[in-house]
Formats: structure tokens, sequence, C-alpha cells
């Protein structure tokens, strides 16, 4: 068994939560998809396969749902809700997304649903609150993340260029990694209990507190960081992390060497390369190998020395960085002990040997298609609990028959 | 406080974010968490301990301002896991652990003599949750990282980007803060594991693969059509990734670096927007569909920029607000903190005391629980401050002894 067999979830359809129910699902929980007729509007998201639009044809539909089983309410009809009520009774767990009054007004809210089922954990995901009147007003990934935090520290050193909101549904995901912790923390405490209860997650606070020091800067002290190129967005400017390649990609190259030994592997790198001829500074990169005792690091800016070796470091990686691939590059630096990271687009990170040794790619079969397709995999490894993709996506209604069929009558 | 979490104990060894956020989360709803720290060193591996920001000009190992945000409601004890005596107080306090976490590079706490084997020879049911960058099997898994890192090497810097810019990546470590999200769920649910079938495990997290799987529709595209995200020109990530929008950005507005985030989800959304603009553009019969608005982006966000360029952030949202397009004003921390009825409403700055900065706010938890809420009261320990109270609860030392301890270099 995984962690969550036998674990029932009804997740009420909407995009704002469907990665949540992925985890859980994945985790080895039923989740089951509950989809109005004529199904989710996100079925007619793209990519499509074979850029061919279809309702069982959104990859962006497969990624979300999987391990899922799929059926079909229409909870505005009352037999349909007489259904849900039935549902709800088998159920350990709701997860929904809907307008902060709808379900009230359905006779679905928490209290109503806990009534036919006191275990039952409810999980309310809204754009700022269940209470929160702005809640029923339209968001998108895009505006939650431009005013919970994150936009404001994204960018480039040049403030005439607008911020940026990083790709991925990065808001949505956020919300539903905070929907997701709170509902595990529901469910051991009904272990202990016996008793379930009301959840509510406000996707704008999630993204509030995913700023890191954007937040605690001017909690602690009143000081506001400014977004730069490439790396953290800061109180006071901080210099350059990110350096082209001879191919044309980017790496981030950490922090350069700081100490003596890091300052004696880059040399050492420098001279395998056999570039350190083509740096006038090489001689302090020495001086930094042989220097005795740790750098005082407030010196740095003030005292020639240590400035010029810190400066050496900083060059030694930039000439290297322009003479070779930025993957070489950075399997040299963390040979060498230096943290660096190549900045891979998403499709090359999935095909790097690491990962690929680690297993994370999986195969997912499609049977009505008659082939199966490689998906990203498992977040984390549980041995004893394999995280697993059980099936592909629900196709609309796939699984009403079998699910309803097995309701106590 | 009897909270949710309030059976179960963290023999914690975490620092920074990554994995310091995810014990924050558990010692919020009741766990206790007891942080080790190394006294040789002042706890130093965790850099935050005594970095800034400092509260009132106030510095050292004990005032760090993100240290105090990440560790709050958890108790701190020192322990030179160079000697002997050391060694057999964590052997100790392992047997009355439920969990032991870390996020140190991998075979660090190995080398001290307390990887998962040693663990478990102590506890056959410890749940052991060990999280670094590229986690502890494969070819990368001595590489060093940190957030930016894990970020770059994921995809994730990569696809935060404006056309013809290099990447602008994350102005923070977006990966340290998810890292620790996936390291609280790993945790809760081996522990949710133990609940059912009385079995411990080792979870390896790598924060690396925790960051891939953030890219989900962009990865099946690649392995399904073929299609990279590496492209000739990359398109603004301002834009609407996959959910046909548009105009979907991010808009100048007056004053200095003030900006408006609108995203146009249909032709209903596209009318209402024209509604509220009212100029002649807005009625322009090329623009009255989705699909002619999506190939013609460039030159409508020059309309839209030209119409926000003039307009007061706040006001400009709540006007498109108002008549159901989705806007935001893009939010500076001092706004969202202190002039957000939604952030005040939820409760999520709460006060702390912490022993050596006093009263200080930190961040708080997105979630409310109806029976059992987090709570946040205390702020971070300072360097060994719960030594006489851990070892005397829990392992029966007497303040005499831990005194001597400490003079022994144990503690």
């Amino acid at each position: 068994m995984t962690a969550l067999t036998g674990i029932r979830v009804l997740e009420l359809s909407n995009e704002r939560i469907a990665f949540a129910g992925k985890l859980l699902a994945d985790m080895g929980a039923d989740v089951i998809l509950v989809e109005p007729p004529g199904g989710d509007p996100a079925r007619a998201y793209p990519p499509f396969l074979d850029d061919e639009p279809g309702p069982d044809r959104s990859l962006y539909w497969w990624h979300y749902h999987t391990s899922k089983r799929g059926i079909v309410l229409d909870l505005d009809a009352s037999a349909d809700r007489a259904t849900f009520r039935k549902l709800v009774a088998t159920a350990d767990i709701v997860i929904e997304s809907e307008p902060t009054r709808r379900l009230a007004r359905l006779g679905l809210d928490h209290d109503d649903l806990r009534a036919l089922r006191p275990q039952l954990i409810h999980v309310a995901v809204t754009p700022f609150g269940r209470e929160d009147p702005k809640s029923d007003q339209s968001v998108t990934d895009l505006t939650l993340m431009a005013g919970g935090g994150p936009v404001w520290s994204c960018g480039y050193d040049d403030h005439s260029l607008p911020p940026v909101r990083g790709l991925g549904n990065q808001g949505y995901n956020t919300g539903c990694h905070f929907a997701v912790m709170a509902t595990l923390t529901a469910l051991l405490h009904r272990f202990a209990s016996g008793t379930g209860q009301f959840i509510d997650v406000s996707m704008h606070a999630a993204l509030n507190v995913t700023t890191e020091a954007a937040s605690y800067a001017w909690l602690v002290n009143g000081s506001i960081v400014q977004r730069q190129t490439g790396r953290h967005a800061a109180t006071v400017p901080t210099g350059p992390t990110q350096i082209q390649c001879a191919d044309g990609r980017y790496v981030n190259t950490g922090v350069p060497p700081r100490n003596p030994r890091e300052f004696e592997r880059l040399d050492a790198w420098l001279k395998d390369l056999g570039f350190a001829d083509d740096l006038p500074e090489a001689v302090f990169l020495e001086m930094g190998a042989n220097w005795e005792g740790p750098f005082d690091l407030s010196k740095l800016g003030t005292d020639d020395t240590i400035t010029a070796i810190f400066g050496a470091g900083r060059e030694a990686l930039k000439l290297i960085a322009a003479r070779i691939p930025a993957y070489d590059f950075f399997i040299g630096c963390q040979r060498a002990g230096l943290p660096s990271g190549v900045i891979y687009a998403p499709e090359e990170a999935f095909e790097d040997p690491h990962f690929r040794a680690r297993g994370f790619q999986v195969d997912v079969e499609h049977p009505e298609l008659g082939r199966s397709f490689r998906y990203p995999g498992a977040p984390y490894r549980l041995p004893e609990s394999p995280w697993r993709i059980a099936r592909r996506a629900p196709r609309l209604g796939e699984h009403t028959e079998a699910i309803l069929g097995a309701l106590p009558k | 406080m009897q909270g949710a979490l309030s059976k179960y104990r963290i023999c914690d060894f975490t620092g920074q974010l990554a994995g310091a956020g995810a014990t924050k989360w558990l010692a919020s709803f009741g766990a206790e968490v007891i942080r080790i720290e190394d006294p040789v060193r002042q706890g130093r591996w965790d850099i935050l301990r005594g970095m800034e920001p400092f509260k009132d000009e106030r510095r050292g190992i004990d005032f760090g301002g993100a240290f105090n945000n990440h560790n709050t409601d958890k108790y701190g004890i020192t322990l030179n896991l160079r000697t002997a005596k050391a060694k057999e107080i964590l052997t100790e306090l392992v047997r009355q652990s439920d969990v032991v976490t870390e996020n140190f590079a991998a075979g660090v706490l190995e080398n001290w003599g307390f990887g998962y084997e040693a663990l478990k020879r102590i506890r056959p049911d410890i749940v052991y949750v060990s999280n670094c960058g590229f986690g502890h099997q494969g070819p990368y898994s001595r590489f060093k990282t940190w957030g930016p890192i894990v970020q770059a090497v994921s995809g994730l810097t990569f696809t935060s980007a404006l056309p013809g810019e290099p990447p602008a990546g994350w102005g923070h470590s977006y990966m340290d803060h998810t890292g620790g999200y996936y390291m609280a769920m790993a945790i809760m649910l081996a522990l949710i594991h133990r609940e059912r079938t009385g079995e411990g495990q080792w979870v390896d997290l790598a924060c690396t693969e925790a960051a891939l799987t953030l890219h989900g529709p962009a990865l099946l595209d690649w392995t399904v059509n073929g299609r990279p995200m590496r492209q000739a020109v990359q398109p603004s990530s301002n834009r609407s990734q996959w959910v046909p929008m548009a105009p979907h950005g991010i808009y100048p507005c007056t004053g200095t670096d003030e900006w408006l985030a609108i995203a146009c989800r249909s032709d209903t959304d596209w009318r209402a927007l024209g509604d509220v603009i009212g100029e002649p553009w807005c009625a322009d019969p090329a623009w009255a569909t989705l699909d002619a608005r999506l190939a013609d982006q460039d030159r409508l966000d020059e309309a839209v920029a030209g119409w926000t360029r003039t307009r007061d952030k706040f006001e400009a949202a709540a006007a498109l607000v108002a008549a159901g397009v989705p806007a935001a004003a893009v939010q500076r921390p001092d706004e969202r903190v202190d002039h957000d009825p939604s952030t005040a409403r939820w409760g999520l700055w709460p006060t702390v005391r912490h022993t050596a900065i006093g009263e200080i706010r930190v961040d708080g938890q997105p979630v409310h629980l109806s029976d059992t809420d987090w709570e946040m009261t205390r702020g971070a320990p300072c360097l060994g401050e719960h030594n006489e109270e851990i070892l005397g609860r829990l392992l029966g030392y007497t303040p005499e002894e831990v005194a001597r301890l400490r003079e022994e270099g144990v503690l």
C-alpha cells in the first residue's frame, strides 16, 4: 500500500486545485474528479496531442489529472446533489475552489457535509480566503502572482522593463502545495481524534509567504528589496551571478570562491583547461590558493590584495564560461567543489543524465491510443509508500458507472 | 498548545529555508521540533542565523531576521557531535523522536554515524527525511546547490524571462520555499504511512526533482509532441503559457516602478476592458476575436500600456476588477504587508516573542483549520536556549549536569 491508499477524495474540478488533487492521487488516494456536464473547460487547454484539439487530447489536462477517476454530476440538479451526498458519505476529503457561497446555497457546505460524515475534511481553496469578499472576483495565475508578491521581486536590473511572472502556473501550484500540507495535517490529527474539519486556504496568502526576503526584510526593519537580473532581489545591490557561455546558454555561477581551498580548486581547473596563461589575474588566484587561514571578508574593497584575489576568482569564472559550453561549465565547477548550475530549459533538465539515472521519467499507458508516454515522475521518494501514476487522466465521465454502481443502495 | 501535530517529536538538523521551512510548518501545528546545532561553529552551518536583516541594528548569532522567521516555535539545543557523549545524547533523543530531518549535503549525517541504518537501529520505525539539491542517489548527488542553482538546473530560471533578454529567473529562492513544502508533505506522508502500518522509512527528497514536476504540461509537450521550450526567440513569460488569453501582461502605471497585471480570458473580458478604457482601438474589429488578439499581442500590449501609463495602478485595477476583468496591481512588500485588507483580515503576519530580539512579526500560514489551527508565539531559539529544558525534561539531566556538559564542550 501507499500512504494514502483507501483515502477517498472528492475534487470539484477547477483548474486552481487540479494540482492538489494530483499530488494526493499520485500518493495512492482514490481521487474522484467531479466534473459538470460538458466537462471542465480546462479539457480545452493546449497543448494537444499531435497539436489536434479534442476533449481527451489536452496535455495540460493529462498532466494535472493523473491517477484520478472521473465522474459527471450536475450539482445544480437535485438528483445529482443527492448522489453527491451519498458519495460524501463514503469520502474522507472534499477539495473545492467554488464561488464562496455556492455550496451553502446548494446545501452542500461544510456543516451539511460533516453532518453526513463527521470525519470529513473539507478543503476550500479560494483566491483570498473563504470569508473575503474579494474571493469571488476573477483572478488568474498572473494576477495572483502580481498582487501576492512574487512578481515584485522578479525581473531585471533595468527597471524600465516590467517585472516578470515565471511560467508554469506557479501561483496555483503554491496554493495547491499549502492545500495538500493542510490536508495531510488534518489527516494526521484525524488518526488521534477521529474527526474531520474545515480548511480555508488563501492563494493570495500562500504567495505572500513564498517571497523570502521580500516579506521579512519589510517585517524586520522596513526595508524593501529591488529586483535584479537573474538573482535575488535585494535591499542593497549585489553583483551579477549569471554568465553566458560559449554555446550561448547561461549558467548561474553561484558565489565565487571565498576560501583558499576554493581558490586552489579553481586555479587547478583553469590550468587543466589550459587557460591559465590567458588570465592576467592568474597570479592572484595562486595567492588566494596559498593564503594562510580564512580571508577577512570585512576587508574586501579596502585591502588591495584581498580585493584583487576575489576579483581574480570572478574573472577566472568569466573567462572559463566564455570558452566552454554551459553544461561543461556546470560539471567542471561542481567537480571543483564550486556550486554552479546550468540554466536548462525544462526539457533539457528532463533529459539530463542525473534525473534519468534516478528514474524521474515514468511511462504512462494510454490504452485507447495503444501508446504510452513519458511523464514527469516523483517529487519525493518514499520507498515503503511509493509515489506512482496509477492511470492516465480520466475521460469525461469515464468512471461514473463504476463509482455510482459501487455506492451502497 | 494542543495542536494537530502535538503528538510528534522531530529531531531537527535542518537549516536555511529549504529545511527549516518544513519544520516551521510542523511546529506551527504543535509538533515538538528540536533543532540541533553545532556549538563549536555557533550554529553557523545555518548561515541565516547571524545574517541580516536585523531589527534595530542589533547584530549577532541570535539576531538573524530570516532565521527567526523560519524557526518560530522550535526548541534549540547544541550538541558537539565530535564528542562521544554528544553522540550518546543524540542517540537517546532519536530513540524518543518520531522523525529525523536534515538538509545537509548528501552524506553529512552518515559521516557523523547517524545515517538511516544507524537511526533505524536506534528506533526501528523512525521516519528519516533528507532534503538536498540533487538527492542522495545519482551522478550529481555530491554537487552543491542552493535555491538559485536548483531553479537554474530545473528549468524555472529559464522559464522566467522577457523576449531578447537573458533569463530573469526568480528574485527569491522559490525552490527553498517550495522544497520545504515538499519536505513537509514528505514528512507527513511518511507519518501517515507509519500510523497505518507501523513502518518507518527514509525519504530521499531532491529539490531539483520537486522543481521539475512544476513544469508538467511543458514536459508533456516535449515528450508527446517533441516541442522544446527553448526556441529561437523566447516568448514573454508574462504572456499566458497554455490557457489562451490576450491581452495578458504587466503594464506600466503612473509613478516610479509601478505596474499593473491584466489578463483577458475571453471576448467578454475584452469587451469589459474596452468599456473601462473607452478608447477607439478597443472597438477595432481587427481585435474583436481572441484568436486575432493572440496573433497580434505586441501591438495589443502597446495599446494597453498607452492607457495604463497615465493611470494609478490601484485605481485602474479596481476599475477593471469591478468590470469583471482579472487585474491586480503589482504590490510592493509594504503594500501587501501593511496596506492590504486581505492579508490583515487573514492574520497573516503574527507577532512572536524572541528571547533576544523581542517582539517581531513573521510570515504566518496561508491556511486556517477550523478545529486545530496553527499558532505562532515564540521566535526562533537562541543558540542552545533549550539545553536545560530538553535535556532535563526528556533525558533526565539535572541543571548541574547540563552545566558540566557545557563546560566539557559537549553542548
